[in-house]
């Protein structure tokens, strides 16, 4: 039964150096090797988490880029569709305008030519009257004698020519 | 490292005495009647001297020095030379590897037998080769890790992942030294101990004795509220029935340590015995073609024993993780669902 019959000596000895290798052990090795894999575990950690959150970021950017490009196509468009209607008012303001000044024009024209034409009526009836008078005195030199009945008549037909 | 290594062989070679004649005549009558028992149990035994191997008329043998306190008397050291071939010294002598007074008086041997000699081999050996592996840190900080720092990294990695972490829990920090010290002590001696020639430490019953105890006492100085209302009002079981389940589970108390205890030293012993027992097989027979199968089978048993020695470092290391667990764990709701039962069922499925 030897074998299974502990030695005291044996187990003194294994507690003292069991117990010298913990401690020299657990000061210069486990620790900063546990400390150092800890550490480089961390490290690898939050080098993988910046990956992702620049991941993230870049997706961020690059809807916003999209974002951005699609606003800008909107505005272009609005601004080409302001300018095709401020053209087409302006046409329409210019076409409007136009007519406006040919119909004043035509009227101007119309009041020009009434007024010529009154003008020259009268002056037709001034040269008729005097022409009739030059006529009537022609006339009455000849034939009459009896001068102041003559004036007469003629004064009474000169009256009603200016009523008119 | 390797002058280290170099130098410590050195140390110990110069010490190694060739005896000559003496026991030529013994020798012959010890080959008449070989006896495999005897043999085997004095290898896997310890022993006062360091003995290597033999030639047909000379031992090659380091005697390693004897420490002896009697009561009384006072501390006694000397060569264990001096007690070869069963000759008396200081009033000390060997029986069977044993070392007792003459006039029979009590001795406290603290001999630097071969096993401690071996002990304290393999301690200056981890603390050589852990103090590379964290030298190798100091340098490359948490840079890639490089030569004997990335054979060891996944190791520790795996103890403390795989054992400490998952038996423990959160609290696993505070054992990762122990449980990596007794993981690297038990696989390293267990290595050790299958080179010819060398002590059978770790298939020792005090060493394992002593290493189980050390693990008893951390799980019982670490234990909290919670482990001991487990023992002594075992959540679920009727009260009626806590006389018979409180010795039960003050048995298991000491059950535990004395399981990692037996576990090491049989597999490792058991190794030990078959592969000498092969080896055996040429002297019984006396034979030389019994030789080739037995060489075959020692062989076939010696790389078992390469496995089983991380094998069998690795389940002390995690029965102890479990039990250090036990000892610390926090009461959980999966305990009043269990308990709040009938109570027909035990509450504890950890740990075994």
């Amino acid at each position: 039964m030897g074998i299974v019959t502990p030695e005291f000596g044996l187990i003194f000895w294994q507690l003292v150096i069991f117990g010298i290798v913990l401690l020299l052990l657990r000061t210069f090795a486990w620790k900063p090797i546990l400390s150092s894999l800890k550490e480089r575990e961390s490290s690898i950690e939050g080098a993988l988490r910046m990956a992702d959150q620049a991941k993230l970021e870049m997706q961020q950017l690059k809807a916003g880029n999209e974002k951005l490009l699609a606003e800008a196509r909107m505005e272009r468009d609005r601004i080409l569709k302001e300018a095709s209607d401020v053209s087409n008012q302006l046409i329409e303001q210019a076409k409007n305008k136009a007519i406006e000044e040919g119909n004043r024009l035509t009227l101007q024209a119309r009041e020009a030519i009434q007024n010529e034409k009154n003008a020259a009526l009268a002056e037709v009836k001034n040269t008729a009257a005097k022409l009739s008078i030059d006529i009537a005195e022609r006339i009455l030199r000849r034939q009459l004698t009896d001068e102041p009945a003559q004036q007469q008549l003629v004064d009474s037909y000169l009256k009603e020519v200016k009523l008119n | 490292m390797k002058r280290l290594l170099l130098a410590l062989f050195c140390l110990l070679s110069f010490s190694v005495y060739a005896n000559e004649p003496t026991a030529t005549t013994a020798e012959a009558t010890d080959k008449e009647e070989f006896s495999p028992g005897e043999m085997i149990l004095h290898h896997i035994g310890d022993s006062h001297e360091w003995h290597w191997f033999s030639t047909d008329n000379s031992h090659f043998t380091t005697y390693l020095p004897v420490i002896a306190f009697r009561p009384g008397q006072g501390l006694s050291v000397f060569s264990s030379r001096n007690l070869a071939e069963g000759k008396v010294y200081d009033g000390f002598k060997l029986e069977h590897e044993h070392l007792v007074s003459e006039d029979g008086s009590k001795v406290y041997d603290f001999s630097i037998t071969k096993n401690v000699a071996s002990l304290m081999l393999s301690a200056i050996l981890l603390v050589a080769v852990f103090t590379a592996v964290a030298r190798g840190y100091a340098k490359r900080g948490s840079g890639a890790p490089r030569g004997i720092q990335s054979f060891f990294e996944p190791i520790i990695v795996f103890i403390r992942d795989e054992v400490a972490k998952k038996s423990i829990g959160p609290k696993y920090e505070r054992y990762m030294p122990y449980l990596l010290t007794v993981f690297f002590f038990i696989w390293f001696n267990n290595l050790m101990g299958l080179l010819p020639g060398s002590a059978n430490l770790t298939g020792n019953i005090s060493v394992t004795l002593t290493l189980a105890l050390l693990t008893l006492l951390i799980t019982l100085f670490s234990s909290n509220k919670n482990y001991w209302h487990h023992i002594f009002a075992t959540p679920g079981v009727p009260k009626a029935l806590l006389p018979i389940m409180i010795p039960v589970e003050v048995i298991g108390i000491i059950v535990k340590p004395f399981s990692l205890m037996v576990r090491l030293f049989a597999n490792i012993t058991a190794g030990h015995i078959v592969t000498l027992s092969f080896i055996s097989l040429i002297f019984i027979f006396r034979n030389l073609g019994v030789a080739p199968v037995s060489l075959a089978f020692g062989l076939f048993i010696n790389t078992l024993e390469l496995m089983v020695a991380i094998l069998q470092a690795y389940i002390f290391t995690l029965l102890t993780a479990m039990y250090i667990g036990g000892a610390v764990e926090e009461h959980h709701d999966a305990d009043f669902q269990m308990g709040g039962g009938d109570g027909a069922e035990p509450a504890h499925a950890h740990g075994h």
